[in-house]
Protein backbone atom coordinates (compact mmCIF):
# COMPACT_ATOMS: atom_id res chain seq x y z
CA UNK A 1 0.00 0.00 0.00
CA UNK A 2 1.27 3.29 -0.70
CA UNK A 3 2.42 5.33 2.11
CA UNK A 4 0.38 8.56 2.82
CA UNK A 5 2.34 11.65 3.47
CA UNK A 6 0.95 15.27 4.14
CA UNK A 7 3.95 17.74 4.68
CA UNK A 8 3.30 21.56 5.18
CA UNK A 9 5.89 24.27 5.11
CA UNK A 10 5.34 28.14 4.08
CA UNK A 11 6.24 28.74 0.52
CA UNK A 12 8.39 31.35 0.94
CA UNK A 13 10.39 32.28 4.27
CA UNK A 14 12.45 35.23 5.28
CA UNK A 15 16.29 34.52 5.96
CA UNK A 16 16.08 34.39 9.84
CA UNK A 17 12.63 34.32 10.33
CA UNK A 18 11.03 31.36 12.43
CA UNK A 19 8.80 29.25 10.59
CA UNK A 20 6.10 26.44 11.20
CA UNK A 21 6.57 22.71 9.95
CA UNK A 22 3.97 19.90 9.91
CA UNK A 23 4.69 16.69 8.55
CA UNK A 24 1.58 13.51 9.09
CA UNK A 25 2.58 10.69 7.58
CA UNK A 26 -0.75 7.67 7.60
CA UNK A 27 0.38 4.63 10.46
CA UNK A 28 -1.93 2.67 12.20
CA UNK A 29 0.01 3.13 15.10
CA UNK A 30 -1.18 0.05 16.28
CA UNK A 31 0.02 0.11 20.05
CA UNK A 32 0.10 -4.10 21.00
CA UNK A 33 -2.67 -3.85 23.54
CA UNK A 34 -5.70 -3.55 21.08
CA UNK A 35 -8.11 -6.96 21.69
CA UNK A 36 -8.19 -8.64 18.26
CA UNK A 37 -11.99 -10.14 19.23
CA UNK A 38 -10.29 -13.77 19.47
CA UNK A 39 -8.60 -13.56 22.78
CA UNK A 40 -5.60 -11.96 21.83
CA UNK A 41 -4.39 -8.84 20.89
CA UNK A 42 -3.26 -7.33 17.76
CA UNK A 43 0.10 -7.28 17.75
CA UNK A 44 2.06 -3.69 17.73
CA UNK A 45 3.13 -2.19 14.91
CA UNK A 46 4.32 1.41 15.42
CA UNK A 47 6.23 4.33 14.10
CA UNK A 48 9.62 4.26 16.52
CA UNK A 49 11.74 7.76 14.91
CA UNK A 50 10.74 10.55 13.29
CA UNK A 51 13.67 12.87 11.98
CA UNK A 52 14.16 15.86 9.78
CA UNK A 53 17.42 17.17 8.41
CA UNK A 54 18.30 20.16 6.50
CA UNK A 55 20.78 19.83 3.75
CA UNK A 56 21.82 16.76 5.80
CA UNK A 57 22.20 18.21 9.58
CA UNK A 58 19.66 17.29 11.85
CA UNK A 59 17.23 19.88 13.02
CA UNK A 60 14.68 18.14 14.90
CA UNK A 61 14.10 14.32 16.08
CA UNK A 62 11.42 12.49 17.87
CA UNK A 63 11.03 9.46 19.67
CA UNK A 64 7.59 8.03 19.33
CA UNK A 65 5.57 5.67 21.73
CA UNK A 66 2.30 4.23 21.42
CA UNK A 67 0.50 7.14 22.77
CA UNK A 68 1.12 8.89 20.33
CA UNK A 69 -2.35 8.81 17.81
CA UNK A 70 -2.62 6.41 14.63
CA UNK A 71 -1.21 8.60 11.25
CA UNK A 72 0.83 10.73 13.69
CA UNK A 73 1.36 14.33 12.94
CA UNK A 74 4.55 16.21 13.88
CA UNK A 75 4.18 20.02 14.36
CA UNK A 76 7.67 22.23 15.31
CA UNK A 77 9.18 25.49 14.16
CA UNK A 78 13.01 25.77 12.24
CA UNK A 79 14.81 29.03 11.34
CA UNK A 80 16.63 28.87 8.20
CA UNK A 81 19.31 31.22 6.28
CA UNK A 82 19.29 30.09 3.26
CA UNK A 83 17.30 28.05 0.77
CA UNK A 84 17.75 24.03 0.76
CA UNK A 85 16.48 21.19 0.92
CA UNK A 86 14.54 19.46 4.45
CA UNK A 87 13.95 15.63 4.39
CA UNK A 88 11.65 13.56 6.57
CA UNK A 89 12.49 10.32 7.79
CA UNK A 90 10.37 7.96 9.47
CA UNK A 91 11.09 4.30 11.58
CA UNK A 92 9.31 1.85 12.78
CA UNK A 93 8.66 -1.76 13.64
CA UNK A 94 8.71 -4.64 10.60
CA UNK A 95 11.57 -2.43 8.90
CA UNK A 96 9.32 0.09 7.79
CA UNK A 97 11.54 3.01 6.79
CA UNK A 98 9.64 5.75 4.40
CA UNK A 99 11.62 9.33 3.17
CA UNK A 100 10.84 12.37 1.71
CA UNK A 101 12.50 15.75 0.53
CA UNK A 102 11.26 19.27 0.23
CA UNK A 103 12.49 22.46 -1.19
CA UNK A 104 13.00 25.25 1.54
CA UNK A 105 12.98 28.45 -0.19
CA UNK A 106 14.42 31.62 1.48
CA UNK A 107 14.59 34.44 0.54
CA UNK A 108 15.89 37.78 1.59
CA UNK B 1 -22.18 -10.52 30.48
CA UNK B 2 -18.87 -10.99 29.41
CA UNK B 3 -19.25 -9.15 26.00
CA UNK B 4 -20.40 -6.22 28.21
CA UNK B 5 -17.54 -6.02 30.65
CA UNK B 6 -15.47 -6.59 27.04
CA UNK B 7 -17.07 -3.70 25.28
CA UNK B 8 -16.64 -1.32 28.51
CA UNK B 9 -13.18 -2.25 28.59
CA UNK B 10 -12.47 -1.72 25.03
CA UNK B 11 -14.41 2.01 25.26
CA UNK B 12 -11.68 3.07 27.91
CA UNK B 13 -9.12 1.98 25.50
CA UNK B 14 -10.83 3.71 22.63
CA UNK B 15 -12.94 6.33 23.15
CA UNK B 16 -12.94 9.27 26.01
CA UNK B 17 -13.81 13.02 26.30
CA UNK B 18 -10.92 14.88 28.46
CA UNK B 19 -11.31 17.69 30.88
CA UNK B 20 -8.10 19.02 32.29
CA UNK B 21 -7.84 20.06 35.70
CA UNK B 22 -4.24 21.38 36.97
CA UNK B 23 -2.18 18.74 38.71
CA UNK B 24 -2.59 18.94 42.24
CA UNK B 25 -1.60 15.50 44.05
CA UNK B 26 1.82 13.70 43.62
CA UNK B 27 1.74 11.01 41.11
CA UNK B 28 1.67 7.90 41.12
CA UNK B 29 5.29 5.84 41.80
CA UNK B 30 5.54 4.25 37.81
CA UNK B 31 5.65 8.12 36.53
CA UNK B 32 7.53 9.70 38.86
CA UNK B 33 10.42 6.83 38.73
CA UNK B 34 10.10 7.54 34.49
CA UNK B 35 10.58 11.13 35.36
CA UNK B 36 13.71 10.26 37.80
CA UNK B 37 15.58 8.14 35.05
CA UNK B 38 14.94 10.65 32.29
CA UNK B 39 16.02 13.70 34.54
CA UNK B 40 18.91 12.30 35.99
CA UNK B 41 20.71 14.13 38.89
CA UNK B 42 18.45 17.19 38.11
CA UNK B 43 15.37 17.71 39.94
CA UNK B 44 12.39 18.99 37.55
CA UNK B 45 11.14 22.41 38.88
CA UNK B 46 7.82 23.68 37.81
CA UNK B 47 8.03 26.53 35.54
CA UNK B 48 9.27 27.67 31.72
CA UNK B 49 7.29 24.54 30.45
CA UNK B 50 3.36 25.53 29.37
CA UNK B 51 1.38 22.04 28.92
CA UNK B 52 -1.45 22.89 26.24
CA UNK B 53 -4.52 20.25 25.80
CA UNK B 54 -7.28 21.20 24.96
CA UNK B 55 -9.65 21.35 27.89
CA UNK B 56 -12.67 19.14 26.63
CA UNK B 57 -11.97 16.51 24.01
CA UNK B 58 -14.20 14.20 22.42
CA UNK B 59 -12.56 11.04 21.64
CA UNK B 60 -8.95 9.53 23.88
CA UNK B 61 -8.17 8.25 20.52
CA UNK B 62 -6.45 11.74 19.38
CA UNK B 63 -5.86 14.04 21.69
CA UNK B 64 -4.14 17.34 20.68
CA UNK B 65 -1.61 18.80 22.42
CA UNK B 66 1.64 21.33 22.32
CA UNK B 67 4.24 21.82 24.89
CA UNK B 68 6.14 25.21 24.19
CA UNK B 69 9.17 26.24 26.62
CA UNK B 70 10.11 29.72 27.22
CA UNK B 71 14.42 29.74 25.70
CA UNK B 72 15.88 32.37 24.00
CA UNK B 73 16.97 29.07 21.76
CA UNK B 74 20.34 30.76 21.42
CA UNK B 75 23.51 28.79 21.29
CA UNK B 76 24.66 29.48 24.73
CA UNK B 77 20.64 28.73 26.18
CA UNK B 78 18.53 26.57 24.80
CA UNK B 79 16.41 23.93 25.05
CA UNK B 80 17.82 20.18 24.43
CA UNK B 81 15.00 17.78 24.77
CA UNK B 82 11.16 17.96 25.69
CA UNK B 83 9.69 14.83 26.83
CA UNK B 84 6.11 13.79 27.54
CA UNK B 85 5.19 10.96 30.27
CA UNK B 86 1.55 9.84 30.96
CA UNK B 87 0.61 8.43 34.35
CA UNK B 88 -2.14 5.65 33.44
CA UNK B 89 -1.78 4.29 29.93
CA UNK B 90 0.19 0.73 29.80
CA UNK B 91 3.75 2.75 29.23
CA UNK B 92 4.89 5.75 30.59
CA UNK B 93 6.65 7.01 27.42
CA UNK B 94 4.29 9.13 25.57
CA UNK B 95 7.00 11.68 23.63
CA UNK B 96 10.79 12.52 23.49
CA UNK B 97 11.81 14.68 21.08
CA UNK B 98 15.39 16.49 20.95
CA UNK B 99 15.91 20.06 19.88
CA UNK B 100 18.29 22.53 19.25
CA UNK B 101 18.84 26.73 18.85
CA UNK B 102 18.47 25.55 14.88
CA UNK B 103 14.70 25.36 15.70
CA UNK B 104 13.89 29.44 16.89
CA UNK B 105 11.68 28.23 19.53
CA UNK B 106 11.22 25.59 21.58
CA UNK B 107 7.67 24.24 20.63
CA UNK B 108 5.82 21.18 19.50
CA UNK B 109 2.60 19.99 18.70
CA UNK B 110 1.34 16.30 18.24
CA UNK B 111 -1.61 13.93 18.89
CA UNK B 112 -1.82 11.63 22.01
CA UNK B 113 -3.80 8.94 23.12
CA UNK B 114 -5.33 8.62 26.99
CA UNK B 115 -6.95 5.76 27.86
CA UNK B 116 -8.29 6.64 31.29
CA UNK B 117 -8.24 9.85 33.95
CA UNK B 118 -4.59 10.62 34.54
CA UNK B 119 -1.52 12.96 34.98
CA UNK B 120 0.68 13.68 32.24
CA UNK B 121 3.79 15.61 32.35
CA UNK B 122 5.56 17.48 29.84
CA UNK B 123 9.61 18.45 31.07
CA UNK B 124 12.26 20.12 29.07
CA UNK B 125 15.98 19.77 29.28
CA UNK B 126 17.83 22.66 29.05
CA UNK B 127 21.63 23.27 27.66
CA UNK B 128 22.48 24.33 31.52
CA UNK B 129 21.23 21.28 32.53
CA UNK B 130 18.13 22.16 34.37
CA UNK B 131 14.88 20.33 34.00
CA UNK B 132 11.56 22.30 33.98
CA UNK B 133 8.05 20.74 33.72
CA UNK B 134 4.56 21.49 33.98
CA UNK B 135 1.95 18.67 35.30
CA UNK B 136 -1.77 18.79 34.37
CA UNK B 137 -4.84 16.40 35.50
CA UNK B 138 -6.62 15.07 32.63
CA UNK B 139 -10.73 13.69 33.29
CA UNK B 140 -11.48 10.67 30.65
CA UNK B 141 -14.89 10.13 30.03
CA UNK B 142 -16.74 7.62 27.92
CA UNK B 143 -17.92 7.90 24.20
CA UNK B 144 -21.21 7.55 23.35
CA UNK B 145 -21.42 4.71 20.79
CA UNK B 146 -18.90 2.09 20.98
CA UNK B 147 -18.42 -0.18 18.27
CA UNK B 148 -17.76 -3.72 18.48
CA UNK B 149 -14.17 -5.37 18.18
CA UNK C 1 -31.44 27.67 -14.65
CA UNK C 2 -34.16 25.35 -13.56
CA UNK C 3 -33.86 24.65 -9.54
CA UNK C 4 -35.12 21.31 -8.46
CA UNK C 5 -37.75 21.15 -6.42
CA UNK C 6 -36.72 19.75 -3.19
CA UNK C 7 -33.52 21.48 -3.55
CA UNK C 8 -36.10 25.06 -4.11
CA UNK C 9 -38.21 23.97 -1.00
CA UNK C 10 -34.67 23.13 1.26
CA UNK C 11 -33.55 26.72 0.45
CA UNK C 12 -36.59 28.63 0.89
CA UNK C 13 -36.62 26.75 4.26
CA UNK C 14 -33.29 27.89 5.44
CA UNK C 15 -33.77 31.00 4.28
CA UNK C 16 -37.51 31.56 6.06
CA UNK C 17 -37.50 30.25 8.96
CA UNK C 18 -34.07 29.84 10.25
CA UNK C 19 -32.44 26.52 9.45
CA UNK C 20 -32.79 24.06 12.56
CA UNK C 21 -30.35 21.80 10.94
CA UNK C 22 -26.94 21.33 12.72
CA UNK C 23 -23.48 19.58 10.93
CA UNK C 24 -21.95 17.26 13.42
CA UNK C 25 -19.26 19.46 13.55
CA UNK C 26 -21.35 21.98 15.52
CA UNK C 27 -21.45 19.18 18.44
CA UNK C 28 -17.69 19.00 17.96
CA UNK C 29 -15.30 20.81 20.81
CA UNK C 30 -13.33 24.03 19.55
CA UNK C 31 -9.37 22.07 18.92
CA UNK C 32 -11.93 19.20 17.19
CA UNK C 33 -13.61 21.54 14.59
CA UNK C 34 -10.20 23.06 14.43
CA UNK C 35 -8.63 19.75 13.17
CA UNK C 36 -11.18 19.36 10.59
CA UNK C 37 -11.01 22.79 9.33
CA UNK C 38 -7.15 23.00 9.33
CA UNK C 39 -6.08 21.33 5.95
CA UNK C 40 -2.79 20.81 7.75
CA UNK C 41 -4.01 19.23 10.61
CA UNK C 42 -7.14 17.19 8.91
CA UNK C 43 -6.25 13.41 8.56
CA UNK C 44 -8.78 12.97 5.68
CA UNK C 45 -6.29 15.26 3.45
CA UNK C 46 -3.71 12.12 3.42
CA UNK C 47 -6.27 10.52 1.51
CA UNK C 48 -6.92 13.86 -0.32
CA UNK C 49 -3.90 13.71 -1.70
CA UNK C 50 -3.79 10.29 -2.15
CA UNK C 51 -7.04 10.69 -4.88
CA UNK C 52 -5.43 13.58 -6.44
CA UNK C 53 -2.66 11.44 -7.81
CA UNK C 54 -4.81 8.49 -8.50
CA UNK C 55 -7.08 10.81 -10.81
CA UNK C 56 -3.76 10.87 -12.80
CA UNK C 57 -2.96 7.17 -12.49
CA UNK C 58 -2.35 4.87 -15.42
CA UNK C 59 -3.73 1.86 -14.97
CA UNK C 60 -2.93 -1.36 -16.62
CA UNK C 61 -5.21 -0.85 -19.40
CA UNK C 62 -3.03 2.68 -20.85
CA UNK C 63 -6.05 4.91 -19.45
CA UNK C 64 -6.89 7.48 -16.52
CA UNK C 65 -9.43 8.40 -14.87
CA UNK C 66 -8.76 12.48 -16.09
CA UNK C 67 -8.64 11.52 -19.56
CA UNK C 68 -12.66 11.67 -19.33
CA UNK C 69 -12.59 13.60 -16.14
CA UNK C 70 -10.48 16.58 -16.82
CA UNK C 71 -9.99 20.31 -15.07
CA UNK C 72 -12.85 21.20 -13.14
CA UNK C 73 -15.38 18.76 -14.37
CA UNK C 74 -15.99 17.05 -10.98
CA UNK C 75 -16.30 20.22 -8.62
CA UNK C 76 -19.42 19.65 -6.55
CA UNK C 77 -20.05 16.22 -7.47
CA UNK C 78 -20.18 14.50 -4.44
CA UNK C 79 -23.54 16.85 -3.20
CA UNK C 80 -25.28 14.83 -6.07
CA UNK C 81 -25.32 11.42 -5.25
CA UNK C 82 -26.80 9.09 -4.87
CA UNK C 83 -28.60 9.73 -8.26
CA UNK C 84 -30.04 7.37 -10.64
CA UNK C 85 -27.85 5.48 -13.20
CA UNK C 86 -29.98 3.92 -15.54
CA UNK C 87 -33.11 2.51 -13.76
CA UNK C 88 -31.14 1.97 -10.35
CA UNK C 89 -30.01 4.22 -7.69
CA UNK C 90 -25.85 4.25 -7.91
CA UNK C 91 -24.05 5.86 -5.02
CA UNK C 92 -20.67 7.77 -5.24
CA UNK C 93 -18.79 5.11 -4.17
CA UNK C 94 -20.56 2.68 -6.44
CA UNK C 95 -20.13 4.90 -8.94
CA UNK C 96 -16.34 5.55 -8.38
CA UNK C 97 -16.22 1.22 -8.62
CA UNK C 98 -18.39 1.55 -11.75
CA UNK C 99 -15.51 3.65 -13.57
CA UNK C 100 -12.67 2.18 -11.82
CA UNK C 101 -14.07 -1.14 -13.67
CA UNK C 102 -15.58 -0.73 -17.23
CA UNK C 103 -12.77 2.51 -17.92
CA UNK C 104 -10.06 1.28 -16.30
CA UNK C 105 -10.28 -2.40 -16.01
CA UNK C 106 -9.37 -2.30 -12.04
CA UNK C 107 -11.06 -5.02 -9.82
CA UNK C 108 -14.13 -3.19 -7.69
CA UNK C 109 -13.35 -2.80 -4.21
CA UNK C 110 -16.34 -1.56 -1.90
CA UNK C 111 -17.24 1.93 -0.21
CA UNK C 112 -14.24 1.44 1.97
CA UNK C 113 -11.46 -0.04 -0.41
CA UNK C 114 -8.32 2.02 -0.46
CA UNK C 115 -8.77 3.67 -3.43
CA UNK C 116 -12.23 4.38 -3.51
CA UNK C 117 -11.66 5.96 -0.23
CA UNK C 118 -9.01 8.10 -1.88
CA UNK C 119 -11.21 9.00 -4.52
CA UNK C 120 -14.56 9.81 -2.70
CA UNK C 121 -12.48 11.58 -0.54
CA UNK C 122 -10.64 13.43 -3.21
CA UNK C 123 -14.08 14.44 -4.75
CA UNK C 124 -15.56 15.38 -1.49
CA UNK C 125 -12.55 17.63 -1.45
CA UNK C 126 -14.10 19.35 -5.20
CA UNK C 127 -16.93 19.40 -3.23
CA UNK C 128 -16.81 21.67 0.07
CA UNK C 129 -18.96 24.21 0.32
CA UNK C 130 -21.27 23.10 -2.75
CA UNK C 131 -25.54 22.87 -0.90
CA UNK C 132 -26.26 18.89 -0.86
CA UNK C 133 -28.92 18.54 -3.90
CA UNK C 134 -30.55 15.14 -3.80
CA UNK C 135 -32.05 13.87 -7.07
CA UNK C 136 -35.58 14.78 -7.66
CA UNK C 137 -36.11 11.22 -9.43
CA UNK C 138 -35.24 9.34 -6.26
CA UNK C 139 -38.22 9.89 -4.26
CA UNK C 140 -39.82 6.11 -3.59
CA UNK C 141 -35.84 5.40 -2.68
CA UNK C 142 -36.28 8.16 -0.08
CA UNK C 143 -39.40 7.02 0.94
CA UNK C 144 -38.18 3.79 1.70
CA UNK C 145 -35.10 5.35 3.55
CA UNK C 146 -37.75 7.23 5.74
CA UNK C 147 -39.27 4.52 6.81
CA UNK C 148 -35.96 2.70 7.91
CA UNK C 149 -35.22 5.85 9.52
CA UNK C 150 -38.08 4.95 12.12
CA UNK C 151 -37.92 1.32 12.11
CA UNK C 152 -36.51 0.20 15.38
CA UNK C 153 -33.67 -2.17 15.01
CA UNK C 154 -31.53 -4.82 17.64
CA UNK C 155 -31.80 -6.13 21.13
CA UNK C 156 -31.93 -2.53 22.28
CA UNK C 157 -34.84 -1.43 19.70
CA UNK C 158 -34.05 1.65 18.86
CA UNK C 159 -34.52 3.53 16.04
CA UNK C 160 -32.29 6.39 14.10
CA UNK C 161 -34.64 8.56 14.76
CA UNK C 162 -35.20 8.47 18.58
CA UNK C 163 -31.56 9.57 19.01
CA UNK C 164 -30.52 11.83 16.02
CA UNK C 165 -34.23 13.62 15.37
CA UNK C 166 -36.28 13.48 18.85
CA UNK C 167 -32.73 13.53 21.53
CA UNK C 168 -29.64 14.94 19.41
CA UNK C 169 -28.21 18.03 21.81
CA UNK C 170 -28.59 15.64 24.46
CA UNK C 171 -25.84 13.40 25.91
CA UNK C 172 -25.25 9.94 25.81
CA UNK C 173 -22.44 8.87 27.86
CA UNK C 174 -21.17 12.13 28.34
CA UNK C 175 -20.87 12.74 24.39
CA UNK C 176 -23.50 15.36 22.80
CA UNK C 177 -25.53 13.03 20.15
CA UNK C 178 -25.77 14.96 16.87
CA UNK C 179 -28.25 15.28 14.15
CA UNK C 180 -26.58 12.51 11.97
CA UNK C 181 -26.74 14.67 8.45
CA UNK C 182 -24.11 13.00 5.69
CA UNK C 183 -22.57 16.37 5.18
CA UNK C 184 -18.95 15.21 5.50
CA UNK C 185 -18.37 11.76 4.15
CA UNK C 186 -16.17 9.77 3.75
CA UNK C 187 -15.37 11.12 7.19
CA UNK C 188 -12.02 10.37 9.61
CA UNK C 189 -13.71 9.19 12.35
CA UNK C 190 -10.99 9.17 15.67
CA UNK C 191 -13.23 5.98 16.55
CA UNK C 192 -11.57 4.27 13.64
CA UNK C 193 -8.23 5.90 13.48
CA UNK C 194 -8.95 5.92 9.76
CA UNK C 195 -11.31 6.95 7.02
CA UNK C 196 -14.64 5.54 6.36
CA UNK C 197 -17.65 5.94 4.45
CA UNK C 198 -21.38 6.65 5.49
CA UNK C 199 -21.91 2.76 5.05
CA UNK C 200 -19.62 1.88 7.12
CA UNK C 201 -20.88 4.36 10.03
CA UNK C 202 -24.35 3.21 9.95
CA UNK C 203 -22.95 -0.57 9.79
CA UNK C 204 -21.37 0.96 12.84
CA UNK C 205 -24.91 2.74 14.02
CA UNK C 206 -26.89 -0.94 13.59
CA UNK C 207 -24.16 -2.67 15.78
CA UNK C 208 -24.47 -0.07 18.44
CA UNK C 209 -27.41 -1.33 18.86
CA UNK C 210 -27.01 -4.98 18.74
CA UNK C 211 -28.73 -5.56 15.46
CA UNK C 212 -27.39 -7.83 12.56
CA UNK C 213 -26.24 -5.37 9.34
CA UNK C 214 -27.69 -5.39 6.62
CA UNK C 215 -26.38 -8.03 3.87
CA UNK C 216 -23.41 -6.71 1.73
CA UNK C 217 -25.05 -5.01 -1.89
CA UNK C 218 -28.80 -4.74 0.20
CA UNK C 219 -30.89 -1.78 -0.87
CA UNK C 220 -31.67 -0.74 2.38
CA UNK C 221 -28.07 0.96 2.30
CA UNK C 222 -28.87 2.78 -1.02
CA UNK C 223 -32.47 3.64 0.91
CA UNK C 224 -30.81 4.73 4.20
CA UNK C 225 -28.30 6.97 1.70
CA UNK C 226 -30.48 8.29 -0.36
CA UNK C 227 -32.53 9.63 2.02
CA UNK C 228 -30.58 11.07 4.63
CA UNK C 229 -29.05 13.21 1.56
CA UNK C 230 -32.49 14.25 1.08
CA UNK C 231 -33.04 14.67 4.71
CA UNK C 232 -29.58 17.07 4.65
CA UNK C 233 -30.64 19.11 1.07
CA UNK C 234 -29.53 22.55 1.17
CA UNK C 235 -26.86 21.92 3.71
CA UNK C 236 -23.33 22.48 2.69
CA UNK C 237 -20.79 19.73 2.22
CA UNK C 238 -18.25 19.77 4.55
CA UNK C 239 -15.52 18.67 2.23
CA UNK C 240 -13.62 15.08 4.47
CA UNK C 241 -14.95 15.99 7.70
CA UNK C 242 -13.66 14.76 11.11
CA UNK C 243 -15.88 13.25 13.81
CA UNK C 244 -15.04 11.79 17.36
Amino acid sequence: MTVRTLIVVPPAIRRGDVFNVRATIGHPMETGHRSDGAGGVVPRDILRRFECRLDGNTVFRATLYPAIAANPIMAFTLRAERSGNLTFTWEGDRGFRHSETVALNVGA
Amino acid sequence: MARRIEVRRRALLAGAAVFVLPAARAAEPELAEAIRAWAGGATPREGRVTFDIAPLVDNGNAVPITVRVQSPMSAADHVTEIVVFNERNPQRDVLRVQLGPWNGRAELATRIRLSTSQQLVALARLSDGSVWQQRVEVLVTLAACIEGA
Amino acid sequence: MRVPGLLLAALLALGASGDARKSGIDFMSPSLQAMQRDDAQNPGQLWVREGQALMARVAANGQRCIDCHAGAALDGVAARYPRLDGRRAITLAGRIDQCRERRLGLAPQGSDGDEVLALSAWLAQRSRGTPIAPDPRLADLRQRGAQLWRQRFGQLNLACTQCHDERAGQRLGGAPIPQAHATGYPIYRLEWQTLGSLERRLRGCLTGVRAEPFAPGAEEWLALEAYLMGRAAGLAHEGVAVRP
